[in-house]
């Protein structure tokens, strides 16, 4: 009985951890500034390339995953300084151009870097629970998903930058009128949505395929969630998170990795029905 | 209305039918004179990619050996090349393209058995050449068709019976969800329950999941002695890293992957540590026909990471499609499928010899079971040589009697005569 509560909770948590490290930078970029960023799959794959890259170079694994994460942010910052800059006030026009830096990247990483890069292997081993063993480096991600969400609160509610953020969201030409650069909040922003994106290709490196295409594999469950959760990175993207890893590790343990896809957009389905400005925007419903 | 619709459709048919009629007249005519144009519909980029390059350089090797032997009937060989980027929609387009604007005399096309799905009605209404040179699971009986890859006879009735009698009887099965998976795991199962086996477990896996927590928990708690593994495409191929990570530590079977994907080598060891391949060829085969062809490949591609199993068969093909048009003396499909009906094409390929079956036009293989160790090394327990692809002719396909255009399955033989 016992081990398979446990096996359960470590499917879940396995799932919630995804699901909040692939959504992470999407729900930033979109709940703070507007854009939905079709780019999200190659940030994340730019920062698993870095990471593998530098821990081939010797760099231990958290200081490998975190110039993963850099680097993401820097290209981040600087794609935001030619190109989203320029867009800010127009959504449908952000998600062309960023859908045309997705296509940019994805082939001209296949084409410099070639169709593969060899994998680092995960770290830590594994450990048993009954008849069932586990990855030690998941449960890991778990931990780091969690301390992560608590960082972002930190961030944009403890700091002076998080404070600049919320209010250049909020009413962006008061804001600048009362003195904040607008333009560097947005850059600022947009580079640690790009930095979640490669923290999150960063840490799913070692246990993933390289190739130019692996953003792919995150996009699905990273826009499923901020469309469940909406607009608020904490109110929205945690609580979505909890529910869809929920719904998810429960289908795949009845019916099979099928089922846990139909089980998640059934989830979006219902819930944009029903909300349809996501949990955060159901949450915050009295205080607008 | 229904009858107005019917009325535009069978109009539409017509004038399809006489610009088909226009169309082989216009390559009637350029059929023999100027190169040999053949068509190479491979994906250079999107999700097979890792796979699927070797298959472009195979055809391109292949085109310049014998280019620089003098060519076929003292023709050149002309590829035309497009990359259809692992997508069924691009390969339907570029597949009308190249036989309609294009007009090669013959088309080689496809990694997935969607793909060849995708684009067989394309060849067969315009009644083209096709040879689809991928391992698969078998069953397309189609006049238009040269299947050179190998198929479940030769992969699975080699492995199955091997793996069962080696690590023990009770099996699972994952396999990625489209008609490649699902036909070759009712392979597996008819072969296990023919081997007085037992299936403990079969899982069908979307293409593009990436994330098998559950799916290794659900092997472990049905604790198989073997587990085939049937997954397609490079985000699948993160099972055995989370599988190695997660110590799952059973003995693994398939017949798709190391052999093309090369996930030895993408992997950090020990991630495919027991898996057993059975593959018609793999680059470590040391053979010294294997041998010299590695070289000659390097020579002309100094950058491949892997010459894979697609890679030597797109090669091959190449080869077999020059001895069937040497041998008939011109392109016309016609005649270079009489030559085929011979039954004495055959290449002398890196693997070891290979010959197209008459019946089923289909390609007999050496087999090589291939096992890879705690650190990644190849060994070669065993090989079977020259097993023909009987299936399809043993269910009843023979084309040399009559023109099919069906793909069978052990459950859906071809029908009675």
């Amino acid at each position: 009985m016992l081990p398979s509560i446990f096996a359960f909770l470590f499917q879940f948590g396995d799932a919630f951890a995804f699901l909040v490290l692939a959504a992470a930078g999407l729900a930033i970029i979109f709940g703070m500034m507007g854009v939905i960023n079709l780019a999200h799959g190659e940030f994340i794959m730019c920062g698993a390339y870095v990471t593998v890259a530098a821990a081939r170079a010797g760099l231990p694994m958290p200081a490998a995953i975190a110039c993963g994460a850099l680097a993401a942010g820097i290209v981040g910052i600087v794609l935001e300084r030619l190109v989203i800059q320029r867009l800010l006030h127009r959504p449908l026009d952000t998600i062309v151009a960023t859908w045309g830096i997705s296509l940019i990247a994805t082939q001209g990483t296949l084409i410099v870097l070639g169709s593969t890069m060899p994998g680092i292997g995960t770290p830590f081993g594994s450990f048993s629970v009954g008849e069932f063993s586990y990855s030690v480096y998941r449960v890991l991600l778990m931990a780091i998903a969690v301390l992560l969400l608590i960082g972002l609160y930190l961030l944009f509610h403890k700091t002076r930058y998080g404070v600049l953020a919320r209010a250049t969201i909020q009413v962006p030409s008061m804001a600048s009128a009362l003195g904040v650069n607008t333009a560097v909040v947005h850059s600022l922003t947009f580079g640690i949505g790009a930095a979640l994106a490669g923290l999150a290709g960063g840490l799913y490196a070692p246990t993933m395929t390289l190739v130019p295409t692996m953003g792919t594999a995150f996009i699905v469950e990273a826009f499923v969630t901020v469309v469940v959760g909406g607009g608020d990175v904490f109110l929205g993207t945690a609580p979505a998170a909890v529910v869809l890893a929920f719904v998810k590790a429960l289908m795949i343990n009845w019916y099979g990795q099928l089922f846990g896809l139909i089980g998640l957009l059934l989830a979006v389905i219902i819930v944009i029905r029903l909300l349809p400005r996501g949990l955060s925007g159901w949450i915050l419903r009295g205080r607008e | 209305m229904r009858t107005l619709q019917t009325h535009w459709l069978r109009r539409g048919a017509l004038v399809a039918g006489a610009a088909g009629i226009a169309l082989s007249g216009a390559t009637a005519v350029a059929q023999d004179e100027g190169p040999i144009r053949i068509g190479v519909l491979e994906d250079q980029s999107g999700e097979f990619a890792a796979a699927t390059i070797q298959k472009v350089h195979g055809a391109e090797l292949a085109a310049a050996e014998i280019n620089a032997a003098g060519g076929i009937l003292g023709r050149e060989i002309e590829l035309v090349i497009y990359d259809p980027q692992s997508d069924n929609r691009r390969y339907q387009e570029l597949m009308r393209r190249i036989l309609q604007r294009d007009n090669v005399d013959v088309v080689f096309a496809g990694f997935s058995s969607a793909s060849r799905e995708a684009v067989r009605p394309i060849v067969n209404q315009f009644d083209a050449l096709y040879f689809y040179t991928n391992q698969y699971e078998g069953g397309v009986c189609d006049a238009n068709v040269v299947a050179t890859g190998a198929v479940p006879e030769q992969q699975f009735s080699t492995l199955v019976p091997w793996m069962m009698e080696t690590y023990g009887p009770r099996v699972y099965t994952i396999a990625a969800d489209y008609n490649f998976g699902q036909i070759s795991a009712e392979w597996v199962r008819q072969l296990v329950e023919d081997g007085g086996g037992e299936m403990v477990g079969e899982e069908f896996i979307p293409l593009g999941v990436s994330q098998f927590s559950q799916t290794i928990q659900n092997i472990q708690e049905a604790a198989p002695d073997v587990l085939m593994t049937l997954l397609v495409g490079t985000a699948q191929a993160s099972f055995y890293e989370q599988a190695a990570a997660a110590d799952l530590g059973i003995p693994m079977g398939s017949s798709v992957n190391v052999a093309q994907g090369y996930e030895h080598r993408r992997f950090d060891p020990p991630a495919l540590a027991g898996m057993h391949v059975t593959a018609n060829y793999i680059e470590e085969v040391e053979t010294q026909a294997s041998l010299d062809f590695v070289e000659r490949w390097r020579a002309m591609f100094p950058d491949e990471v892997y010459i894979n199993q697609p890679g030597q068969n797109s090669y091959v093909g190449i080869y077999l499609y020059a001895a069937a048009v040497e041998m008939a003396g011109t392109t016309e499909k016609e005649a270079v499928r009489a030559a085929i009906q011979t039954g004495e094409i055959c290449h002398d390929a890196p693997e070891g010899q290979v010959c197209i079956d008459p019946a089923s036009q289909h390609a007999s293989h050496t087999i090589y079971l291939v096992q890879v160790g705690e650190d990644h090394s190849i060994s070669i327990p065993q090989v079977w040589e020259g097993i023909e692809p009987y299936w399809l002719g043993e269910a009843g396909c023979d084309l040399t009697v009559r023109d099919h255009d069906a793909q069978y399955t052990p459950s859906n033989p071809p029908p009675a005569e």
